[in-house]
């Protein structure tokens, strides 16, 4: 796992602001080619951001993110296309195409970007959602299926063209725990298997430390722990990892994050 | 800190000049961006999607006739009622036939055709395309290398332009059809004599004015409701703002440029 490699992904001080306020600080991280990253961080600490911004969705306002080497931030919009068509981004909701059945959602990917017989996009398709479990359920349209399989069946989207690196963005959450291990697994085998790198952003303890080559730790948008999971806990001092990690209620994370005074405030709103 | 109200004025204008400079600007460039497209379709490699376009064709288009067809009629039958004692006065109710087509034919026929469709199409297109944003499906296309503009706009802006004006050569039809009506079973006069005169005073530019604007006006509801669809922010209550606001605006530009095009016709043909 030592970044030996040339990085298939690598950030160098990404930094980007939403409104006057910093939402990311200063990032860099090479992911090395089929490495499983997990990012962990409370909400709002930055994680969908950075992640669309990796995939090209946000636009940095400084630093540079590079894929298989090539800047993508200052990419032109055809060679950034080229880049998109070889990683694939599993949304949180899943982001199915709503006037679309379940299989002509994994089949469109096959459609607009390969020049395959219809047959074999059938084959396709049926292979690729009977790897998420859910091959019967082609003909559905969004709307029928549940939140867990929409996600599911976004994921067999996200893996219909063989990217060479998948985005997750919290794959587990909402899950029963028996879909939360099935897609895990999905993650697991897809980097044995084939060598896909994974970038993973969860909140979902138990699914990181079973997939995760490294772990970092994102809060208050710069990471403040980086290391493959067994050291990950073991090595760091850092009390916020602890409690994070751990989910304790007390520590240095705040629950509250108002900046005024509680009494202050309440007293104001009398006047 | 506390500025003049001179100031505050100017600051105002300022602010809003610039809001509707940036609307236009990106107004501008979807449109730019469409054409593109929409050539790069059709010249470089056939990648419109025809069985999308034909869809669209009948969402936006076909289902909007039953109601084109009867809110035309009405219009004819008004024109030719409110036009009859005048004419009657002047002794000219042979003429009514030749003032129900001129108008229709030329004016109401593509403006009224136009604002119902901004209903049917514009609102839909709206809230379909604003519903897509707000659930990251548009986010899913663009990371899958999937243009939105040749994926989803070229196919509603070629569907909506022709079924606008398809539907306007209906609309035309039926509502002088509406003040043949009146003229048949109101003024008492013969049907015959009412559909020769119009077949012979009728102009080629008559017809043709009318179609022009009216595929104007199809381009006008298509690309103010795909630019509001696609700039929602702001879940659900973003998708109704836009609805309303593309149908509002929509209306307001097309008898803007109605109004643009005839005074261009008026001098030029």
């Amino acid at each position: 796992m030592a970044p030996a490699l040339e990085p298939i992904l690598e950030l160098r001080g990404v930094q980007k602001f939403f409104e006057g306020r910093q939402v990311l600080k200063d990032i860099s991280l090479r992911v090395a080619p089929g490495e499983t990253l997990v990012i962990i961080g409370g909400s709002g600490c930055g994680k969908s951001t950075l992640l669309r911004t990796i995939i090209g969705e946000y636009t940095p306002d400084a630093g540079h993110v590079y894929l298989w080497g090539e800047d993508a931030c200052c990419a032109s919009a055809k060679s950034l296309d080229r880049l998109r068509r070889r990683f694939g981004v599993l949304f949180q909701s899943g982001a199915l195409y709503s006037s679309m059945t379940v299989g002509e959602n994994v089949a469109l990917p096959l459609r607009e970007h390969t020049d395959l017989d219809e047959r074999i996009i059938q084959m396709v398709v049926k292979m690729k959602l009977e790897l998420v479990g859910l091959r019967d359920f082609e003909d559905l349209s969004p709307a029928q299926i549940s939140g867990g399989m929409r996600k599911r069946v976004g994921l067999a989207r996200a893996i219909a063209l063989d990217p060479e690196i998948l985005f997750y963005d919290e794959p587990t959450a909402g899950l029963d725990p028996i879909a939360t291990s099935v897609i895990d697994q999905l993650v697991i085998d897809l980097r044995t298997k084939l060598g896909v790198t994974s970038i993973v952003v969860t909140h979902d303890m138990k699914s990181a430390f079973r997939i995760a080559d490294r772990i970092a730790m994102l809060y208050n948008g710069e990471f403040v722990a980086v290391g493959p999971p067994q050291e990950f806990m073991a090595a760091t001092q850092d009390e916020r990892v602890r409690q994070f990690v751990e989910g304790l209620p007390d520590g240095p994370i705040p629950l509250r994050v108002s900046k005024t005074d509680y009494l202050t405030d309440l007293m104001d709103a009398n006047e | 800190m506390s500025a003049t109200p001179f100031i505050r004025v100017l600051e105002r204008v300022g602010t809003q000049g610039e809001g509707l400079l940036a609307y236009l600007g990106g107004l501008t460039y979807l449109s730019g961006d469409t054409l593109k497209h929409l050539a790069l379709g059709i010249v470089v490699r056939p990648r419109i999607k025809a069985d999308e376009t034909f869809f669209q064709m009948v969402r936006l288009g076909v289902r909007a006739i039953p109601i084109i067809f009867l809110v035309q009629t009405f219009v004819g039958m008004i024109l030719a009622l409110q036009l009859a004692p005048v004419l009657a006065d002047y002794g000219q109710l042979d003429k009514a036939a030749t003032v129900v087509s001129i108008a229709v034919f030329r004016e109401l026929g593509p403006l009224i055709s136009a604002v119902v469709l901004t209903g049917f199409a514009g609102a839909a297109i709206a809230a379909e395309l604003g519903t897509m944003v707000v659930g990251e499906e548009i986010a899913a296309l663009r990371t899958s290398a999937i243009h939105p503009i040749r994926f989803l706009v070229v196919p509603r802006v070629i569907a909506c332009i022709v079924m606008t004006v398809a539907l306007t050569v209906l609309a035309d039809i039926v509502g002088t059809g509406g003040g043949g009506l009146v003229n048949r079973y109101i003024l008492l006069r013969d049907s015959w004599e009412y559909y020769h005169t119009v077949v012979d005073n009728l102009q080629v530019k008559d017809v043709l004015t009318g179609l022009i604007k009216s595929g104007i006006f199809g381009f006008i509801i298509v690309v103010i409701s795909c630019y509001e669809g696609l700039g929602v922010s702001g879940g659900a209550g973003g998708v109704g703002r836009a609805t309303t606001r593309s149908v509002v605006l929509a209306i307001f530009l097309i008898i803007a440029a109605d109004c643009l095009f005839t005074t261009l016709f008026y001098f030029l043909w």
